[in-house]
């Protein structure tokens, strides 16, 4: 439906069309947004936990998981909310380089990232893995601020940033597609943005 | 694409029927809605406008009115000069425009008069929105629950509800209206000047029988971040802390 008095003067040129998913628009500033208030988590009481299920399969502190390689990642990131910022650049662990570390193969198909507020989401495994998704630890070359995530977050660039859990401080393989808190509160399961999977519902 | 129906929210047209300017930069617009739904206080919709060539913008706004309001849903929308959305509300939008929207949305940032209380909201700006759905569900559903509302904003003529939060205040059911003005005089006794502070979340907190069941934090990522801290300052239990940032 064409609205009424409505032009798109303010389209972004075309050269960048082609990156900004349905419904979105391009973002210069970086937007922050979370469900409570931010937590300020020291280093020296971060760590990161593996899981399969209930049973810890390995935990790094932040020594040891500042030791493992580091990989640069510039992606564009969509957020729910509709904007879109391009060329975000961050340096992480590939979560490839998680499971090698812990010499393991994704034993289930889903993952539950939670995060040191309580907050989780649900990312299936293929997701992670073959180079998609990191958890990053710095952005533009500095520490991450408590405000984007800091002192670590998920990258998974390629579904919408609530994906992208701030504050991670684990991830939990799971039997089972177990939707984490936006996806129980009405957000899509899967939440891909070039398939505008916004509210769950969405084909 | 986006053209498909959703089982939970699908895109409907909406009537404006009313246009009523608030302050200088807040215009709220009231929606007849063509399938109606019954909103829980705190939620949002997403709006989105097509241009003749295709070209869609699309923006979130939280409902400010009461899920009594009975098919009909206000926006309280402020002008953003770099945006491209809110403008067109402002400068474009008559009363009889027809507007696709898709709602309610969002699960977290939401009471009910059955959830029960205290509660204590803080907005800054037009973050004081969706507060006043609570409160005005509150005052719909005649609720006892007692909600102390700390409303930021930088001068008094730019107080969004002012004169509707007022009479409620004067009410002395159990809902407390604080002001806090950030560039002028507070104007009434109960009103404070200056920004945010884990005191005056304090002595606004005193005005309830107890202390919160749970607080409700809306308005920019800077007062957001302001205002969340002084509650946990306050001794508020960051568990019990919901927020909900606009923007950059």
């Amino acid at each position: 439906m064409v609205t009424r008095g409505f032009s798109s003067g303010r389209r972004p040129p075309t050269d960048t069309d082609a990156r900004i998913p349905p419904g979105q628009y391009l973002e210069q500033g970086f937007p922050v947004l979370s469900a409570g208030p931010t937590p300020r988590v020291r280093t020296e009481d971060w760590s990161f936990t593996l899981k399969h299920g209930p049973r810890p399969i390995k935990k790094w502190n932040w020594t040891e998981f500042n030791a493992l390689p580091l990989t640069r990642m510039t992606r564009d990131i969509h957020c729910v909310t509709a904007w879109t910022k391009f060329d975000t650049a961050w340096q992480g662990v590939l979560v490839d380089d998680i499971l090698a570390d812990a010499g393991i193969e994704p034993p289930t198909a889903f993952t539950l990232a939670h995060s040191f507020d309580g907050y989780s989401t649900n990312v299936p495994a293929k997701d992670l893995v073959a180079g998609k998704a990191m958890v990053a630890l710095l952005y533009e070359g500095k520490p991450i601020t408590p405000d984007h995530g800091g002192p670590a977050r998920l990258l998974v660039p390629h579904l919408y940033f609530w994906k992208s859990a701030k504050w991670l401080n684990g991830v939990q393989f799971t039997e089972r597609d177990e939707p984490g808190f936006w996806e129980l509160r009405g957000y899509h399961i899967y939440g891909d943005p070039w398939r505008e999977q916004r509210y769950s519902g969405d084909p | 694409m986006s053209e498909a129906a959703t089982a939970q929210s699908p895109w409907q047209t909406a009537k404006i029927i009313r246009i009523e300017k608030r302050t200088p930069r807040v215009t709220s617009f009231v929606f007849k809605l063509s399938r109606p739904f019954v909103h829980q206080a705190g939620q949002h919709v997403d709006v989105r406008l097509t241009a003749p060539d295709g070209y869609q913008a699309r923006r979130s706004y939280s409902i400010a009115s009461a899920p009594e309001s009975g098919g009909t849903i206000e926006l309280a929308i402020e002008r953003l000069e770099d945006g491209e959305v809110s403008p067109f509300f402002h400068e474009v939008a008559v009363v009889g425009d027809e507007i696709e929207l898709r709602g309610p949305l969002g699960g977290h940032f939401v009471w009910s008069d059955s959830d029960g209380g205290p509660l204590i909201l803080v907005g800054g700006g037009s973050g004081v929105v969706p507060l006043m759905a609570m409160v005005r569900h509150r005052t719909a559903r005649k609720s006892s629950v007692s909600v102390a509302l700390v409303f930021s904003a930088r001068i008094w003529d730019e107080v969004i509800f002012r004169d509707e939060l007022i009479k409620l205040d004067d009410r002395r059911d159990g809902f407390d209206l604080v002001l806090t003005l950030t560039r002028e005089a507070a104007r009434r006794p109960e009103d404070y000047s200056r920004r945010i502070d884990a005191q005056m979340m304090m002595q606004s907190m005193a005005r309830l029988p107890e202390p919160p069941r749970l607080a409700f934090v809306c308005g920019s990522n800077a007062f957001v971040s302001a205002a969340a801290q002084a509650l946990i300052d306050a001794d508020v239990p960051p568990g019990l802390i919901r927020t909900e940032r606009y923007g950059v």
